[in-house]
């Protein structure tokens, strides 16, 4: 009677599976990262704006030094803030 | 030959014929130390991130420019560094990559057009994602992973 299909989960199974992260660079093959483009930034920075680690953002070393120099120059030119609360 | 980007904050204090001058001067001084000015970017009035000189906006400007040699960029800089209504700057040399960037962005590849249409559809870091990577290379997989963005960027081309 009741079909493979219908069977229901009392929980959702997908819940505890983590999403494999990657690199975003690698994976949509950006070269160059823009030190204006605060918008774009502003995902690799926490709301303090500190620079958010590799472990958390996936980014393979090569992408998260030139993400890291990036932000450093949208600080010293005001794009970013140095310390902060409540970024984003 | 080497590509460079100055970026510069002038004071927006001063009246918007001065702020014109002065940029305008910069962009003289370019030419004359035998740079060949690619392009300016008027970036207009910004709020700050934070205070500088007690100013909280700036007007910014980013000039890329070629020059065959870098010598003649201490001597600019300097300059730059004495004059009073420039508050804060910075000069970058660009590889391949930032060269090819910023020809794109001026095509409006990756400009404020499909930023927008981005925006709508996806988080704002994927779609510009997609745009930046278009330009760069007409690959499929790309118009497999996100068939919207990427097919509007193809087309303005």
């Amino acid at each position: 009677m009741a079909s493979r299909d219908d069977i229901k989960f009392l929980s959702n199974p997908n819940i505890g599976q983590n999403r494999k992260k990657y690199c975003r660079f690698r994976r949509f093959g950006i070269k160059h990262i823009d030190y204006k483009d605060s918008d774009f930034l502003i995902q690799f920075i926490n709301a303090q704006g500190k620079i958010l680690p590799r472990r958390i953002t996936g980014n393979s070393l090569k992408y998260q030094r030139k993400v890291a120099t990036a932000i450093k120059r949208a600080r010293h030119l005001a794009i970013l803030p140095y310390v902060t609360d409540l970024l984003k | 030959m080497k590509q460079y980007e100055v970026t510069f904050i002038v004071d927006p204090v001063l009246s918007g014929d001065e702020i014109k001058a002065t940029a305008q001067t910069y962009i003289d001084a370019l030419t004359n130390a035998g740079g060949t000015i690619v392009y300016v970017d008027e970036m207009g009035l910004r709020q700050l991130a934070y205070p500088i000189n007690n100013r909280t906006s700036g007007v910014y400007y980013c000039v890329e420019f070629q020059v065959e040699t870098g010598e003649m960029l201490t001597n600019f800089e300097l300059s730059l560094r004495r004059d009073e209504r420039i508050m804060r700057f910075l000069t970058v040399a660009l590889d391949k990559y930032g060269v090819k960037y910023n020809e794109d962005k001026r095509n409006g590849l990756i400009g404020k057009k499909s930023k927008s249409k981005d925006k709508d559809k996806d988080s704002k870091g994927k779609g510009r994602n997609e745009a930046k990577k278009a330009p760069a290379k007409k690959a499929a997989p790309k118009a497999e992973a996100k068939p919207a963005p990427v097919a509007v960027a193809e087309e303005e081309e």
